[in-house]
């Protein structure tokens, strides 16, 4: 009884803890209207969706759209001025910082993680191995274990974050075969590699569920876990761009991404916290 | 009253002249930002070299290959379908069949694009994987075939309002005469309806030319140059979509407005050709 008592109490507090912070977190809004505009890297996106849920929920007179676009249309397309908040899942350049006075926020850290079809047998592959299947030297599976099947390549657009992170870490910017089939997003590339069961490519770590199987590089697995404590090297930062220093309900979204709420959407969504 | 009548008359003259003036604004924008690339010669090497921005190249060659054989393809898929609909809904099949095929394809025509592909994707795509193809089932067959169906309708359209509109003496006078449909389809119904059968095929190559969606979704993007239909391919919409998000300043940005250029202008020779070959009609009448 007196055992029972006790977990309803502490559940009780826990819950009410939770309450508090998201209130606070949650409280700055209250007196925003307006609609906040947010584009570019796929990566972000379940983590902008969350987040906007919450914040609309809590004061309907904030709407907030989310596209996509790829990282190098979230830096232009708020460069331009046509969006108050761009996405980018690698760091804007030095040319770009500077002719659009760009402002980073960096609130995630995100891994990039080789995948194939569940059914494939292929479950770790080593990085040179990884570098001739993506120039087009390895073209069966057989080669590096598996079933006598030729090769499938899916790459990104080159405005692609998670490419520029991929190609520069895993790849060590070595070509690209040309033959390589190229799908938008991370979405896309998921749903390509799931229905593909010769297919291989890449996706943001946090975008990994049951469709997909993760492939271990140098033995080593793309997980929370791993790209946590360093053992995992592909990984990136993910940011949130404004032009100039954010103001209105740009600034209190990034504030959001950054409060203790937001951190835990992104880590529920399967990206590192930066706080 | 008369004001009244006057005044529409001019507004319908001013939305004629504006869409007239956009088309012409649209080639100019294109010409005016594609000009560094023309006047210094560019544009040919551009034409017929290969892509590949981190070895500095910059061509659109494979995807003007990728782009004229899947829209060609998905016309040589098309057109004897579209025809044969036509024919079956205007003269070969009883009356409420008639009706019930005029409708699927008037359904047909609203269906948004992404419906097709969602569905190619999920059905056509791996059983051309498995079964016709091999490789990503992501090629240019695929995307032919389903840019076929999407086209079709656009052409039955045009086919069944150019068979019907053909003037009701002339049927009756074959009529008379005792001629079977088959007899009174070739020999009265097609050559009365020839400019708008050339319209249909103007129409549905134009809107496979112009699609991106399907292509973007389906031929694979590869930018390799295909060598067969069973390879993965990339369009010249496909491109620019796929382009566009690069460096304002940049090459590769510039080269959008050779793509641009090139859809634009291989439309215009199509219209114009068909419009020559096919008898009857004067160069007056485009």
């Amino acid at each position: 009884m007196s055992h029972l008592k006790k977990v309803f109490w502490s559940v009780l507090m826990l819950l009410s803890v939770a309450v508090i912070t998201e209130a606070s977190d949650l409280d700055k809004f209250d007196a925003e209207k307006g609609v906040l505009k947010i584009a570019g890297g796929t990566a972000h996106i379940p983590v902008m969706k969350e987040a906007a849920k919450m914040i609309m929920q809590k004061n309907s007179a904030i709407r907030i759209t989310i596209a996509g676009g790829g990282s190098g249309v979230g830096i232009k397309q708020v460069g331009e001025g046509l969006i108050d908040i761009g996405n980018a899942g690698r760091k804007a350049t030095e040319k770009e910082i500077s002719q659009y006075g760009l402002h980073m926020v960096k609130w995630a850290i995100d891994g990039v993680g080789v995948i194939v079809n569940p059914k494939n047998s292929v479950t770790s592959l080593t990085t040179k191995q990884l570098n001739e299947i993506f120039s087009g030297k390895i073209t069966n599976w057989k080669e590096v274990g598996g079933g006598d099947k030729s090769i499938n390549l899916y790459d990104r657009d080159a405005a692609s974050g998670t490419r520029s992170v991929f190609w520069k870490k895993a790849l060590k910017k070595g070509d690209v075969s040309t033959k390589a089939n190229i799908v938008v997003s991370n979405g896309a590339m998921k749903t390509a590699i799931a229905g593909d069961p010769y297919g291989i490519g890449y996706v943001s770590v946090g975008h990994i569920d049951a469709t997909v199987a993760p492939v271990a590089l140098d033995g080593v697995v793309p997980d929370l876990a791993n790209v946590k404590n360093g053992d995992y090297k592909v990984s990136r930062g993910l940011y949130s761009i404004t032009k100039g220093e954010p103001v209105g309900l740009a600034r209190l979204f990034l504030e959001f991404l950054l409060s203790p709420t937001g951190q835990k959407i992104a880590e529920s969504k399967g990206f590192i916290s930066v706080q | 009253m008369r004001l009244l009548s006057r005044l529409s008359v001019t507004v319908f003259r001013l939305a004629a002249f504006g869409s007239g003036l956009l088309t012409i604004a649209v080639f100019l924008m294109m010409l005016s930002f594609g000009w560094p690339l023309l006047t210094d010669g560019q544009f040919f090497t551009l034409l017929a070299g290969e892509w590949n921005p981190a070895n500095g190249l910059f061509g659109i060659y494979p995807m003007v290959v990728g782009s004229i054989s899947i829209a060609f393809l998905a016309l040589l898929f098309s057109l004897p379908v579209s025809l044969g609909t036509s024919f079956v809904a205007t003269v070969l099949a009883p009356p409420p069949v008639r009706r019930f095929v005029l409708g699927i394809i008037r359904f047909m025509a609203g269906v948004p694009t992404v419906i097709y592909g969602f569905v190619a994707v999920f059905m056509l795509v791996p059983f051309m994987r498995e079964q016709i193809t091999g490789g990503s089932g992501l090629n240019i067959l695929t995307a032919a075939i389903v840019l076929a169906v999407l086209i079709a309708p656009t052409m039955i359209v045009f086919f069944v309002s150019g068979l019907k509109n053909v003037k009701p003496e002339y049927c009756l006078a074959v009529d008379a005469l005792g001629a079977r449909p088959v007899q009174k389809l070739i020999f009265l119904l097609i050559p009365q309806a020839w400019p708008s059968i050339v319209s249909g095929i103007i129409m549905g190559l134009g809107r496979a030319m112009g699609d991106t969606l399907i292509s973007l979704m389906l031929a694979g993007n590869s930018i390799a140059i295909p060598a067969s239909v069973s390879d993965s391919g990339r369009t010249l919409t496909a491109h620019i979509a796929l382009v566009i998000a690069a460096d304002f300043s940049s090459m590769e940005f510039k080269s959008i407005f050779a793509c641009g250029l090139v859809l634009y202008i291989f439309t215009v020779i199509v219209v114009v050709a068909l419009r020559w070959v096919s008898p009857g009609q004067d160069l007056r009448s485009i």
